[in-house]
């Protein structure tokens, strides 16, 4: 009886997270058009609605009713799996993130993480990879030489971020201990990790927004360039799912920030859940404002960055903080 | 409830052999490249499934990572960026590679099917049961064995990676005439 509870519990939290992400989700493209509005001087959407809070749910009909088109060069069954694949691993990165403390429902102890496994964060990094052949593959099956270029520009800025990304949560690992998420929550209690690991943090944001290509490192559709570069050709609920899986992988990895390096779900007087959103937000707020402020970066540029200078920091930054935890300091 | 658990291990266990064993039938007849990439994709994932039943999951995650995640990127990004996918076939059906490639294949499956059915033994046994490692942590386990008992091996293994790096670094490196 006891495993037929489990299994309902299960699925019955599953459930709720991905309806309630989805619902974040919707409203981060708000947030965003908002508030990049504001620092653009002007209102931003507001006419669906009191002040445009039926933006997103207009959205999600129009592009339900528009054309799917699929264009004769694409390569079909890639062109259709690519948006899939995408929101796949964005939806399931966050299956490992804990998003509060314990609750008890119905006389049951409630663990707020779907999945609670030893080696959390090497899931995230790797779950984080296969998002990014959804833009690679999506380019490419496009059959667009427009598309064609975001996906390469896609996959060559991946393998350059991944490694100052791998390289800037070791710190963490080593002050927690642990590859487990909720482990590392744990060893942050009375002192979060962004004030121990300070350097970390930063090269995790700058390698976290090339991994989501977001400003200044939006190479794989810079628009004026590439038109759109890898979903140039998609319409529709396809693009729609782009834009999802998109906002959602910005919401995981702010989650994944907040997680490793600002406590997490812990905090004062307030529930775990609400901690926790509060601190996804201010994270997702950063990311809007610096989308605001800087301008696209040269494509070269983005290269050089990554292999000269973040990684040989990335490195340092992994000594000099082991050398430090040996040693006692930290 | 063992009896429930073992047999749906069994279960996931013969799916993810056959995806396998499938994908990596479609991966080698492939026309595209591309299209074999992504079946090599498919097979790291079904081989990291049957790493994740032999509870070493730090394997079946860095598998994912490195092989499915990383290594399949680059591969295509090399694919797209030389535009092997719509120059690539072969010029002739019958050719001298495929014919000693053929003859290769069969050898190393006659070789395999004689292990599998002389050798009868099921292995040797390690000191880390599944109870000790749920105990120690996977992760842990794997570090303290690779950074303790083997880190020769580990040590020469990287050094044999950074040779390649610089060889690829002074290969791609531009001459000044």
């Amino acid at each position: 009886m006891e495993a037929v509870y489990t299994l309902i519990e299960m699925v019955v939290k599953n459930i709720v997270v991905v309806l309630v992400l989805m619902g974040f989700v919707a409203y981060t493209t708000l947030l965003e058009r908002k508030l990049l509005g504001r620092l653009q001087v002007r209102p931003g959407p507001n006419r669906v609605g009191p002040f445009g809070l039926l933006q997103p749910l207009a959205d999600g009909v129009k592009s339900f009713f528009k054309e799917d088109i699929i264009p004769d060069e694409a390569d079909k069954t890639i062109y259709v799996l690519a948006p899939g694949i995408s929101l796949f691993a964005a939806l399931s990165m966050f299956a490992v993130i804990p998003f509060g403390g314990t609750i008890t429902l119905l006389g049951r102890e409630i663990n707020l993480v779907i999945a609670n496994i030893d080696t959390g964060l090497l899931y995230l990094l790797a779950m984080a990879t296969l998002g990014e052949y959804g833009v690679v593959l999506g380019g490419w099956a496009s059959g667009n030489k427009y598309g064609v270029l975001g996906a390469l520009r896609a996959a060559a800025q991946m393998i350059s971020y991944e490694v100052a990304l791998g390289l800037a949560v070791i710190g963490t690992i080593i002050l927690a201990g642990s590859l487990n998420l909720g482990e590392i929550v744990a060893a942050q209690e009375g002192m979060w990790f962004i004030v121990k690991y300070p350097f970390g943090f930063i090269f995790y944001l700058v390698a976290g927004l090339a991994e989501i290509n977001r400003t200044p490192f939006d190479m794989p559709e810079s628009e004026s360039e590439l038109a759109c570069g890898f979903n140039i050709e998609y319409s529709s609920m396809k693009f729609a799912t782009f834009m999802i899986a998109e906002y959602a992988h910005m919401f995981t990895v702010a989650s994944i920030v907040t997680t490793l390096f600002l406590g997490g779900w812990m905090g004062p007087w307030l529930p775990g859940p609400v901690w926790f959103l509060i601190k996804v937000f201010a994270v997702i707020f950063f990311f809007i404002w610096e989308r605001g402020t800087y301008p696209r970066l040269r494509y070269d540029h983005i290269m050089q960055f990554g292999w000269k200078v973040l990684l040989p920091l990335t490195l340092l930054n992994v000594v000099v903080t082991a050398a430090l935890v040996a040693l006692g300091v930290l | 409830m063992i009896g429930i658990g073992i047999g749906f291990k069994w279960f996931i266990f013969v799916v993810a052999a056959l995806v396998a064993t499938g994908s990596s039938l479609m991966m080698v007849t492939r026309k595209n490249p591309i299209h074999s990439a992504l079946w090599l994709i498919v097979t790291f994932f079904s081989v990291a499934i049957l790493y994740v039943l032999l509870n070493a999951t730090f394997i079946a995650v860095a598998q994912v990572m490195v092989y499915a995640g990383a290594i399949m990127m680059l591969v295509l990004f090399v694919i797209m960026l030389i535009h092997l996918e719509w120059g690539a076939q072969w010029t002739s059906s019958r050719s001298f590679a495929k014919l000693m490639g053929g003859i290769i294949t069969i050898m190393l499956f006659l070789q395999i099917l004689a292990g599998v059915f002389t050798y009868s033994s099921v292995g040797q046994h390690g000191i880390y049961s599944a109870q000790k490692l749920a105990e120690l942590g996977n992760t842990r386990a794997v570090g303290g064995l690779l950074y303790g008992k083997y880190v020769f091996a580990f040590e020469v293994a990287s050094i044999l990676l950074l040779v390649g790096i610089v060889g690829a670094v002074l290969l791609a490196r531009k001459r000044k005439d």
